[in-house]
């Protein structure tokens, strides 16, 4: 029992995966692209220039809001708010302050815990600075990029459940087609408010919030040592102050910013340029319907097919549960076996990000297995050889026959071979062996049946073949 | 209006304009001439229309463009130095209609630096004079476009009314002058003041001349979404039903949910409307007028409009809450001025702006600042948000009972110039009068009504409810 009882509350940052920005017409994926070239006259802030919000944007918005379990605000309304930075060129920010899209909704962990949504907003994303010695770089590909903020309620309290609250929100953006998810590039960002209190205090105590996480790992860090620092000042009878901290993955500590004294006045009014978003109730009901299938809905699926632990690994790849889910049920827990233990190994992490093999494919290889055409080994090489470029396109058994993996199931061919290898006098001492009761010979005559087969005989057909002529 | 044709070169008409550009020089009217493209456009118009190709409805017809229109031609200052040497790769949707359909920008016009102001005194370039008195103002903040049309230098000019800035320059200079409903043409490529009051419009010396710009300019663009869904039906048009356009999100939604989308028209028998005036807003020139419109057979009401009282207090909270956040974006970062003797990025914004904006530019700053920080947010820019829907709600009871409202423009016929310049208030005051429609998002039309004694021209105004732009001009053209 931990002395002080810490309170989290999550807000997280979703870059919404559209083709356009949420108020211009210029590209949203800058990936890869010079900086400063996916910018328009509207994100660069030219006088007279005007905001015409992207309709994607909010189907989007509606989209990740059903994968929140939230309501969705038919009404809602725009509101600038206003700081100064060369990352926002109009010197204000366009968001929801007020009337929010995204009303309240709950995401259950696998733990079991229920984390409550307060609400999610529609907002643009700044742009990027680089600090150099004696000056600093701007670059507005990102200003613009649409995002919805998802403010959590203050339900969290550990720093396992924030980590997994953040992962599951990861998986449900992903999921849900609203979010490329790639962290490493600012898809998600995670701001976590963390507070201290005695075990029943009635208050919360004071709170720090540490901005701009980037990973799981770093959100569970920064949690832990939250709970150090903060639970070091209150046993001083210190107060905690309530202020914006950064966190380094490099030192593991979070370090002050900015208190509440310092910071700004965001001066927020209602968004003038733009009318209030009315959305149609039709909207809904059709994002409803094509939603696509939550980590929920594969929990749902494949509980008692496919272990709980090996689920909750695939479900960090959302295309291998899709693809799962495309698979006949019958062979889902074979095909899960085969993505987590050869997919997933180390050495071939790169094939993630090839095209995953087709269903018919997948299907095939296990019925393959199944009829004894292939051994556990040959699935596996088969297997890899989906990823590769020239077999991409081929059917299974095509793949299984030019490697020369198919095994050989006929009993004549099997039953002369084995005859052979009984009667060669190399032989003689291991067949009298196991004649008179040494079990431990028969994998050894099975061995040299397959080397003559060149491999291809089937082992269990060798091994039942042997036990008959031995007997 | 005179086009371009087999018989008037536009060559000619540019060329005209220019010279009287010239010739009212120290009137200070043009931040910038655009002579050489001009004349260059008259020609390919001149040499189209002798090949017997189609032209623009406004073939070689020369205009002045208000200088806070973008355009690629000569810089876009909107007379402050803060947006010097600042040259618009993008044209506003406004210049771009105009531009389609033949007309040519003779050059850019004078006005208070980002149309604050009511005389040009707050122009970066320094004061236009007046038409008709060269030591008084041109008013403002178009004193430049007023003046040009006054002078008869160009057959029209574009205008911006965030509080008047059309109707008040019009009045003192003798012109019409056009503020449309909100949303009747798009804001796009407009430097803004404040968003949810600025209106494009025109000066002309003849009102059906609005009828024609207006067909022209007016109407639904994407690129502005609070423009209203095919707004304008000319009086000469063709008469045909739009369907109502507000259901879809991505459609105009206008501000005002409660009309019907559809554009008005007008079908009925000019002698049949009532003429509303305000007991509060009343002058000699008014009465006369009164007695005019009576003569020939209109009904005169007298009509009470108790919140109109606070339409000014109103206005000048929401109004410089929005400029504030709008000229937020002039940073000395991106264009236009920045200044040099600036070390860090904290100086390189305080210095730029105390250069780069006006006086009163900056005492408008700080009064939007002050209005929405917080703390003061519910008690100034909120309170006002509620007393501008009790006017508008008001304007809309009026309107069931007359159809149009007539009242003088401003208090005060055009003042000395430097007469009211360190008096902020006093020259506050002469924006009561025209800030009311633009609150409520009314078109008003300012037409010339007559002298003072010592010759000076006075207007009055005609407002009718929203999207009556066409009744409007209408009516000014047949009774006005």
């Amino acid at each position: 029992m931990k002395k002080y009882e810490i309170t989290i509350g999550i807000e997280c940052h979703v870059q919404l995966a559209t083709k356009t920005k949420l108020f211009s017409e210029v590209d949203n994926d800058a990936r890869g692209k010079s900086p400063n070239s996916c910018v328009s006259p509207v994100d660069y802030a030219l006088p007279g220039m005007l905001p015409r919000l992207n309709k994607a944007a909010v189907e989007m918005a509606v989209t990740a809001g059903l994968a929140l379990n939230s309501t969705i605000n038919l009404k809602s309304r725009f509101d600038r708010k206003h700081y100064f930075y060369p990352d926002l060129p109009k010197g204000y920010q366009i968001t929801q302050l007020y009337s929010p899209i995204i009303g309240p909704g709950y995401v259950e962990l696998p733990s079991g815990t229920k984390v409550r949504i307060e609400h999610a907003h529609l907002e643009e994303d700044a742009g990027k600075l680089t600090h150099f010695d004696t000056y600093s770089l701007v670059d507005l590909n990102r200003a613009g990029t649409p995002l919805i903020e998802i403010v959590s309620m203050p339900d969290i309290h550990s720093a396992e459940d924030a980590r997994d609250y953040c992962k599951e929100l990861w998986r449900l953006m992903t999921y849900s087609g609203v979010c490329l998810g790639d962290l490493y590039n600012g898809n998600m960002r995670f701001d976590v408010n963390i507070s201290l209190a005695e075990p029943g205090a009635e208050k919360l105590g004071t709170r720090a919030e540490i901005k701009n996480l980037n990973s799981f790992r770093s959100v569970e860090h920064a949690v832990a040592y939250e709970y150090e620092r903060q639970s070091k000042l209150l046993d001083r009878g210190e107060k905690v102050k309530q202020e914006t901290r950064g966190f380094s993955d490099a030192t593991g500590k979070t370090t002050s910013q900015r208190s509440k004294e310092e910071s700004q006045d965001y001066r927020y009014m209602p968004e003038p340029d733009l009318p209030p978003l009315n959305l149609p109730e039709s909207l809904v009901e059709e994002k409803k319907k094509s939603l696509p299938l939550l980590p929920s809905d594969y929990r749902r699926m494949f509980g008692g097919l496919i272990p709980e632990n090996i689920l909750e690994i695939l479900l960090d790849y959302p295309s291998l549960m899709q693809k799962l889910a495309e698979v006949d049920k019958k062979f889902a827990t074979k095909v899960a076996n085969l993505f987590s233990s050869v997919l997933l190994a180390e050495e071939n992490a790169s094939l993630l990000n090839d095209p995953l093999p087709s269903k018919d494919q997948l299907e095939d290889l296990i019925s393959m297995q199944e009829n004894g055409d292939l051994s556990s080994t040959a699935v596996k090489s088969v297997f890899l050889k989906f990823f590769d470029k020239e077999m991409h396109f081929k059917s299974t058994e095509t793949i299984a026959k030019e490697l020369n993996l198919i095994q050989e199931n006929d009993t004549d061919t099997l039953e002369k071979i084995v005859e052979d290898v009984v009667s060669d006098p190399a032989c003689e001492k291991a067949v009298a062996d196991f004649k008179s009761g040494s079990e431990k010979v028969l994998g050894f005559l099975v061995g040299q049946v397959m080397k003559a087969s060149h491999g291809k005989a089937n082992p269990a057909t060798v091994n039942k073949i042997l036990r008959e002529k031995l007997k | 209006m005179k086009i371009a044709n087999k018989m008037t070169k536009a060559v000619d008409l540019v060329q005209e304009a220019l010279e009287k550009v010239e010739k009212y020089k120290d009137y200070n009217i043009f931040t910038f001439v655009n002579a050489e493209n001009a004349l260059k456009k008259a020609a390919i118009i001149d040499a189209k229309i002798k090949k017997g190709e189609p032209v623009g409805r406004l073939a070689g017809v020369p205009y002045a463009l208000k200088d806070n229109f973008l355009s690629p031609e000569g810089e876009t200052t909107a007379s402050a130095k803060i947006l010097t040497g600042f040259t618009s790769p993008v044209t506003a949707t406004s210049v771009k209609k105009l531009e389609d359909e033949g007309a040519i920008m003779i050059g850019r016009t004078n006005l208070d630096a980002f149309a604050h102001g009511s005389s040009t005194e707050n122009s970066y370039f320094g004061v236009t004079k007046n038409a008709k008195d060269k030591t008084r103002v041109a008013g403002g903040s178009s004193g430049g476009s007023a003046v040009a049309v006054a002078l008869d230098i160009v057959q029209f000019a574009t205008g911006t009314d965030t509080g008047g800035s059309i109707r008040q320059p019009a009045s003192f200079n003798g012109v019409f002058g056009l503020k449309p409903t909100y949303g009747a043409i798009s804001r796009y490529g407009v430097v803004a003041m404040a968003s949810s009051t600025d209106c494009v419009g025109f000066f002309t010396r003849e009102a059906s001349d609005l009828d024609l710009l207006m067909s022209i300019t007016a109407g639904r663009d994407p690129k502005d979404q609070t423009t209203l869904p095919d707004f304008y039906e000319s009086s000469e048009g063709d008469k045909k039903d739009f369907p109502g356009q507000r259901a879809g999100y991505d459609r105009a939604l206008a501000r005002d949910t409660r009309d019907d989308g559809l554009a008005r028209r007008v079908s009925r028998e000019v002698l049949s409307y009532r003429i509303g005036v305000i007991k509060d807003f009343k002058s000699d020139i008014l009465d006369k007028k009164v007695k005019e419109l009576s003569a020939k057979g209109f009904e005169i009401k007298e009509v009470s409009l108790p919140t109109l009282k606070y339409a000014l207090a109103v206005y000048y909270v929401t109004v410089p809450a929005e400029l504030s956040s709008n000229l937020s974006r002039h940073d000395g970062i991106r264009y236009g001025f920045r200044s040099k003797d600036a070390n860090t990025l904290s100086d390189l914004y305080e210095h730029t702006r105390a250069e780069g904006f006006m006086p009163e530019n900056k005492r408008r700053i700080m009064i939007g600042n002050f209005v929405l920080s917080s703390g003061f947010y519910d008690a100034y820019f909120m309170k006002a948000a509620k007393a501008r829907t009790l006017i508008i709600n008001e304007y809309e009871k009026a309107f069931r009972d007359v159809d149009f409202l007539l009242t003088p423009v401003s208090p005060n016929p055009a003042f000395k110039i430097g007469e009211k310049v360190n008096d902020p208030l006093a020259m506050y005051l002469e924006d009561v009068m025209s800030v009311p429609a633009n609150l409520a998002g009314l078109p008003a039309l300012a037409f010339p009504a007559g002298e003072t004694d010592n010759g000076l021209p006075v207007g009055l105004q005609l407002l009718g409810p929203r999207r009556s732009d066409a009744e409007l001009i209408k009516f000014a053209e047949e009774n006005l």
